[in-house]
């Protein structure tokens, strides 16, 4: 078996010894530098810009502004382009903006012989203004004359929607009215979520050239085929005149499954006759000009019944979009949907979702796609009933988690298996919950501690609400092994090496035998969509299995004519071998035969398309013990144990990796990270890795991992999403760990010492500020 | 990309401070790591460098005298004071404040002369160098004088060092030393690779038997705009069995500080890690003395 194996990671060696090539490693020296302009306001308009001087200064090769770029508006995000006008993403970005919509804007840019005259010229440009309000939050941009954002939108409102569960009880006409009989519990709560980076490790840099009259493109990305795409969208150029090639990349987390600054990179080096530019961008402009994770607030409501039952649920949840689009509405869709697929109202559910422009820094994709807010709210509600009636936390969720068949009202979503339940025990169990809860029961003093948890369900892939498609190609080379070629792509979560296994296994050859081809080439590669949505082990998953069975038969069908009289053959341990289990001949020799016969010369190949029809659902909780200093408003997360249903594991060893990165970056969205902004300028104040806190490893736990392995008959190998879900459940479990030590209830995000210190004074737990 | 107009590599501290007559505008750089931040900012861009780095004989190394003052080349770097046997003799507390700035690279980098010359109330060994007070001895074209740590910072920023002129050593008397423990406590939003929101550095001389904090030495770092004393904390607590010191000690020092809200913390929130730290750093300041606290 290849699948379940914990091999080390087909690009481990390269990685760890520097021999690995990232984008800037390969561009060429010299190189033309660019350099973005950006803008001093928040919210206004470019009148003028007067570049003279920095068009003077020895080593520009060109200044180009606003005034200058194409008339075309282009969607940015990382979706499958729709073939249906009204599924299309929002196009509302120019290469260079007249109109400043955050601060920080791109409103020119400078192409030089080096960084430092680029850098020097950006500081001559002189811009004249003409400025509007700062609007930082949604209720300032939905106010009643707000200044419009962007002229489409008027009421800054991108989109609302309204969504209403058939009402399952005929007693009732909606959910409003369940909420308000009174022969259930009634809850009302208000929970949000505040705006985080991704911080991947590299920063999103790209460099470009033209030859033959095309475009190149390195970049540092997620999504090599839809940035071709974009750039061909934003220049007005058909597609085909753009290659775009990712290498090896440092992280991406869903902001490289944006198409960030390759169109502008395309577009200068069109301006500079070819030559080829390197458009760097520092951690400062990523933080302000790359995307980030929406801030969302919930205000939700639940009727329960005496024994627990969720009854009906209303949320309205309103997201924080910034100034441009980028993922849009999508992302507070899922939201809304994850708050109500967890826990399946008996009744009805209604949800109601505003995405609002403002003058952030746009939020995009980041892990978890709208869950790991959804699901602060969820299990803060969750906990947060459980106290008020007198439920067990536990026993409250069991009663309510998504069953076994469960139907998604709206997208059809199915839960073909699940394991969820079997998690919570597990973990309940490793922690030693009902010994810790019952330890921390009376606890006074400043220093206490206490356990939380929380559960969550993830979807595999974004099926049905985009297109799901993964092609792979497998080339047989003369010694046997072969080359996979794929449109999917490594970002650092190990996907090469289960690629890899998946391929080995759906042929019959050892892992070892095959070569991935890790670099896209749009040229070259397969088309896939890309890294993102928890979806490649699932969508990639089903082609190459398919590929590789193909691949498989031609393997064997041109054994069988070497061997006629041979039955029932088969192919182990690098032989093919017959019903008998006798080695007729080794792979090599049968290929090595295929290349050179002069009676059938072949080479053995097998390529095609999975167009994936179907989704299903990951589950996991996490369980976290933590030390309340409550004085300083401290939380030392003590220890953390997440379980996962993921199905199928393709590596467990991998598997773990994936889950400690997502519990690390859960562990900052809880309790320290926070993007914060000068609400009169709009600038933010934190765009850095020292003033944006990160936790450190002096910050965390030893984290454990653990997994119920279910076989989810949808997937492919009986595996299902992991990508993300690691980081959805961090933030509400010490969030309730916290609420367990202390009895304070923190409703927004980050549980800041500030903040908790606050909390903990209103409180009464401190006494005297 | 770090915009560096020019660069000179001084030979000897009297060569440095010629350079420094020399160019007006050139500013000095030692590890560099606060230097090289503002110059990729973009706010020292295109700047003259006088560098230091290279004066190792001249400005680094700590040092017992016979008289039994401690003392420190300001070239020393922070794990150079953390793992001075020197310092971990007679002034551990210092080390460990130094060991708390930044990260293992940083403190390869950073040096203890760059920490209190930058004139910034974050600074890790400030505090507890104010605790101490600690002598700056600063030499220019006239010659050397000495500066008093209390009178040694001017406002954010700001020193009592003119632009020709350079720290060569830092003195810490052996009667401000000895016979006391110490403790710092770097308050910040992590564990490591980070600046202090509160520093508290206190420093305790405990009676024959243990049960008295004789003498009380509190300092703090972002209490104010520049690190500074809590004398009222001191006066109230000096001579107070060790358990009651450490009772009233937070509370005292309120009416000493003067923090500041800004985006990284309100006003209210340090003065609680005020009232709260101060008494913790004494505690664990006696506990190393012996008292049984």
């Amino acid at each position: 078996m290849e699948v379940g194996r914990s091999i080390p990671r087909v690009d481990a060696a390269d990685k760890v010894s520097g021999r690995a090539k990232y984008t800037d490693d390969l561009c060429p020296r010299p190189v033309l530098e660019a350099k973005i302009l950006h803008s001093t306001i928040a919210n206004g308009w470019v009148k003028s810009m007067d570049i003279s001087a920095a068009q003077a200064l020895p080593g520009v090769v060109k200044v180009l502004t606003c005034f200058d770029v194409p008339d075309i508006q282009y969607p940015t995000p990382g979706h499958p382009w729709s073939v249906e006008k009204g599924h299309q993403d929002v196009a509302d970005r120019k290469l260079l903006s007249r109109r400043v919509r955050i601060y920080g804007e791109d409103i020119a840019a400078v192409v030089a012989e080096d960084e430092i005259t680029a850098q020097r010229a950006l500081e001559l440009i002189k811009v004249e203004y003409e400025e509007y309000p700062v609007m930082l939050e949604p209720e300032q941009a939905m106010a009643e004359g707000a200044v419009a954002i962007h002229e489409e939108k008027p009421d800054n409102v991108l989109a609302k929607m309204d969504l209403r569960t058939p009402i399952a009880d005929d007693r009732y006409e909606n959910v409003e009215q369940v909420l308000d009989d009174p022969q259930f519990y009634q809850f009302r709560g208000h929970y949000a979520t505040q705006q985080v980076q991704h911080c991947h490790i590299e920063n999103p840099v790209s460099f470009a050239w033209m030859e033959a009259g095309r475009i190149h493109v390195v970049t540092s990305t997620q999504i090599p085929h839809i940035v071709r795409r974009v750039i061909g969208q934003a220049l007005g150029i058909g597609w085909g005149n753009i290659q775009v090639i990712k290498p090896y990349i440092g992280g991406g987390f869903g902001n490289k499954q944006e198409v960030l600054y390759e169109p502008l990179n395309a577009w200068l080096t069109t301006q500079v006759g070819g030559r080829c530019v390197r458009l760097d961008v520092s951690r400062e402009e990523t933080f302000q000009n790359t995307r980030s994770r929406h801030p969302i607030s919930f205000d939700v409501a639940a009727a329960v019944d005496k024994d627990g039952n969720m009854m009906a649920r209303s949320c309205t949840a309103i997201s924080n979009q910034g100034g441009y689009a980028s993922h849009g509405n999508a992302i507070v869709a899922n939201a809304i949907t994850g708050f109500r697929q967890l826990y399946p109202d008996r009744i009805g559910h209604h949800s109601t979702a505003y995405t609002v422009y403002t003058n952030r820094p746009a939020p995009g994709a980041m892990r978890g796609y709208g869950i790991p807010q959804c699901n602060f709210a969820v299990e803060c509600m969750m906990e947060d009933i459980a106290l008020k009636f007198g439920f067990d936390p536990i026993e409250l969720r069991l009663k309510n988690i998504m069953p076994l068949g469960y139907v998604d009202p709206f997208n059809g979503i199915t839960c073909h298996s699940t394991g969820l339940a079997e998690c919570i025990q597990k973990g309940r169990e490793a922690i030693g919950w009902d010994e810790l809860r019952e330890k921390y029961k009376d606890q006074t003093g400043p220093v206490r501690r206490g356990v939380g948890m929380a559960c969550f369900s993830y979807k595999t892939g974004v099926y049905p609400i985009s297109l799901e498609t993964s092609s792979a190609r497998m080339v047989l080379n003369q010694d046997g092994t072969i080359q996979l070629h794929l449109g999917a792509t490594e970002i650092g979560q190990g996907g090469d090496t289960v690629f890899s296994q998946m391929a080995a296994e759906a042929v019959g050859i050892p892992t070892e035998d095959v070569h991935i081809v890790s670099f896209q080439d749009t040229d070259t590669a397969p088309f896939d969509t890309g890294a993102y949505a928890s979806r490649q082990t699932y969508v990639t998953g089903k082609a190459i299995k398919k590929v590789g069975l193909e691949f498989r038969e031609k393997l064997l069908s041109y054994a069988a004519e070497l061997f006629p009289e041979a039955k029932d053959l088969t192919i182990s341990e690098r032989f093919i071998t017959d019903g008998a289990g006798e080695k007729l001949i080794s792979l090599e020799e049968l290929a090595t035969t295929a290349f050179y016969s002069l009676e059938h010369s072949v080479h053995i190949t097998a390529e095609g398309t999975n167009h994936c029809k179907e989704n299903t659902f990951a589950f996991g909780c996490c369980f976290a013990e933590v030390e309340v200093d409550i004085p300083l408003g401290k939380v030392k997360v003590l220890r953390m144990i997440n379980v996962h249903d993921s199905g199928k594991l393709i590596n467990p060893a991998l598997a773990a990796a994936q889950v400690h990165g997502g519990m690390s970056m859960g562990i900052g969205y809880a309790l320290s990270e926070d993007m914060k902004f000068d609400p009169k300028t709009g600038r933010l104040l934190n765009g850095n890795l020292l003033d944006y806190k990160m936790p450190t490893s002096m910050d965390h736990p030893d984290l454990t991992a653990l997994f119920v392995e279910t076989d989810d008959p949808s997937g492919p190998f009986g595996n299902k999403a992991l990508g993300e879900p690691p980081a959805i459940p961090v933030a509400p479990a010490i969030r309730n760990a916290v609420l367990s030590a202390t009895g304070v209830a923190v409703n927004t995000l980050p549980l800041s010492p500030q903040k908790l210190v606050e909390e903990f004074t209103k409180g009464g737990l401190i006494g005297h500020v | 990309m770090y915009d560096i107009g020019s660069i000179y590599q001084a030979t000897s501290v009297a060569d440095a401070i010629r350079a420094l007559q020399a160019d007006p505008a050139a500013l000095v750089i030692a590890g560099g790591t606060d230097v090289l931040i503002k110059i990729r900012e973009g706010k020292l861009a295109g700047c003259s460098l006088v560098s230091i780095h290279e004066l190792t004989g001249e400005l680094s190394g700590i040092t017992l005298a016979d008289n039994g003052d401690v003392e420190i080349g300001p070239l020393s770097t922070f794990r150079d004071v953390t793992f001075s046997p020197v310092i971990r003799e007679k002034i551990p507390v210092l080390g460990e404040a130094t060991d708390m700035a930044g990260g293992p690279q940083l403190r390869a980098a950073g040096t203890i002369g760059g920490n209190v010359c930058n004139g910034i109330t974050s600074a890790d060994s400030a505090s507890t160098l104010t605790a101490l007070d600690a002598v700056m001895v600063v030499r220019g074209p006239a010659g050397e004088r000495q500066v008093p740590i209390s009178q040694w910072y001017k406002g954010v920023g700001k020193v009592d060092l003119a632009h020709d002129e350079l720290l060569v050593k830092i003195v810490i008397p052996r009667e401000h030393y000895e016979g006391f423990t110490g403790h710092y406590i770097k308050y910040a939003m992590r564990n490591a690779m980070d600046i202090a929101t509160l520093g508290v550095s206190c420093l305790v001389k405990l009676s024959a038997d243990k049960g008295t904090a004789e003498t009380v030495k509190l300092a703090f770092g972002v209490a104010g705009p520049v690190p500074m004393r809590s004398p009222a904390a001191e006066a109230a607590v000096s001579g107070l069995p060790i358990g009651e010191a450490i009772e009233k000690i937070g509370k005292a020092a309120l009416g000493d500080v003067n923090p500041r809200t800004s985006w990284r913390a309100s006003k209210e929130f340090r003065l609680q890690l005020v009232e709260e730290l101060s008494g913790r750093a004494l505690r664990e300041a006696a506990r190393k003395g012996g008292a049984a606290v």
